[in-house]
């Protein structure tokens, strides 16, 4: 059966400032990932690279400020291919914005050098960006920070 | 499921057999408090069995980092027991594997402390 092409919003929240809303988020994150087909490896994936996506919003971004919010939301894109042969693959959408001071990411030190390997913290983006099939870091005016997350199923897999 | 840690001693190694999940806040929090602990009461072979550990994050991690550091600035040493698959792999992808001394047997563990 072909499947709809076309993008779908699955899920648009705003979440307190708490360590709480890093489970609630993972769990709705999940549901909506099992229900676009993603298997148990990559629901895995997908679980921990918003766990630590939602971790920096409201630990380092948002500073477990109360008067500001984790915005959340995730679309699922059904993307139809030229070669008709390759079928249809999925393009699963995650973004993350928190409203704190931003960073730069070229001042993020490098979790995997030598001098780095037994520092106690700084490995978030990077487990991010190895779990998932692409991360982008923006700005987002007038304040805050926007992580893209997005993981693909191919039409083979 | 948060973490549960139980602590038993092996000859003169102390093994921590830990389960559920090391994430931030109370997982990653009862792993250091436990690691201080024993440090401060001068055990210098610490075996932590990560076999029942279904879940890490980079927090996790980085109390495992911490505590490696903890144990060995007090001239002792801390190995891993048992990682799952997905521990395992964090481990390596994170570079950390082979900074750790990791076991599969626990019995190999304890007579490798000698």
């Amino acid at each position: 059966m072909a499947l709809e092409t076309g993008v779908k919003e699955v899920l648009d929240n705003h979440y307190p400032s708490t360590l709480e809303s890093v489970d609630v988020a993972e769990g709705e994150i999940l549901k909506a990932a099992e229900q676009a087909g993603f298997d148990e490896e990559d629901q895995h994936r997908i679980g921990m690279a918003v766990r630590e996506c939602m971790v920096n919003a409201v630990v380092h971004g948002n500073r477990y400020n109360r008067n500001k919010k984790v915005h959340v939301s995730v679309s699922v894109e059904r993307l139809s291919l030229s070669d008709e042969k390759s079928g249809q693959g999925t393009r699963f959408t995650i973004r993350i914005t928190d409203q704190g001071e931003g960073f730069e990411l070229d001042e993020v030190p490098d979790p995997l050098h030598d001098t780095n390997l037994l520092r106690h913290s700084g490995r978030g983006l990077f487990l991010m960006g190895a779990f998932m099939d692409d991360l982008k870091i923006c700005k987002a005016p007038p304040a805050g920070t926007v992580v893209t997350l997005v993981k693909n199923i191919s039409p083979h897999e | 499921m948060s973490v549960k840690l139980n602590t038993r001693q092996v000859g003169d190694v102390t093994v921590i057999d830990v389960s559920g999940r090391i994430t931030l806040g109370e997982g990653s929090s009862a792993l250091r408090d436990v690691l201080r602990e024993l440090t401060a009461k001068g055990n210098k072979k610490i075996l932590l069995n990560l076999g029942d550990v279904s879940y890490i994050d980079s927090s996790g991690i980085g109390e495992l980092v911490s505590g490696f550091t903890t144990v060995a600035n007090q001239g002792g040493t801390l190995k891993l027991l048992s990682l799952t698959k997905r521990v395992k792999d964090l481990l390596q992808i994170t570079k950390l594997y082979t900074v750790f001394d990791v076991h599969e047997e626990e019995a190999h563990a304890v007579r490798s402390f000698a």
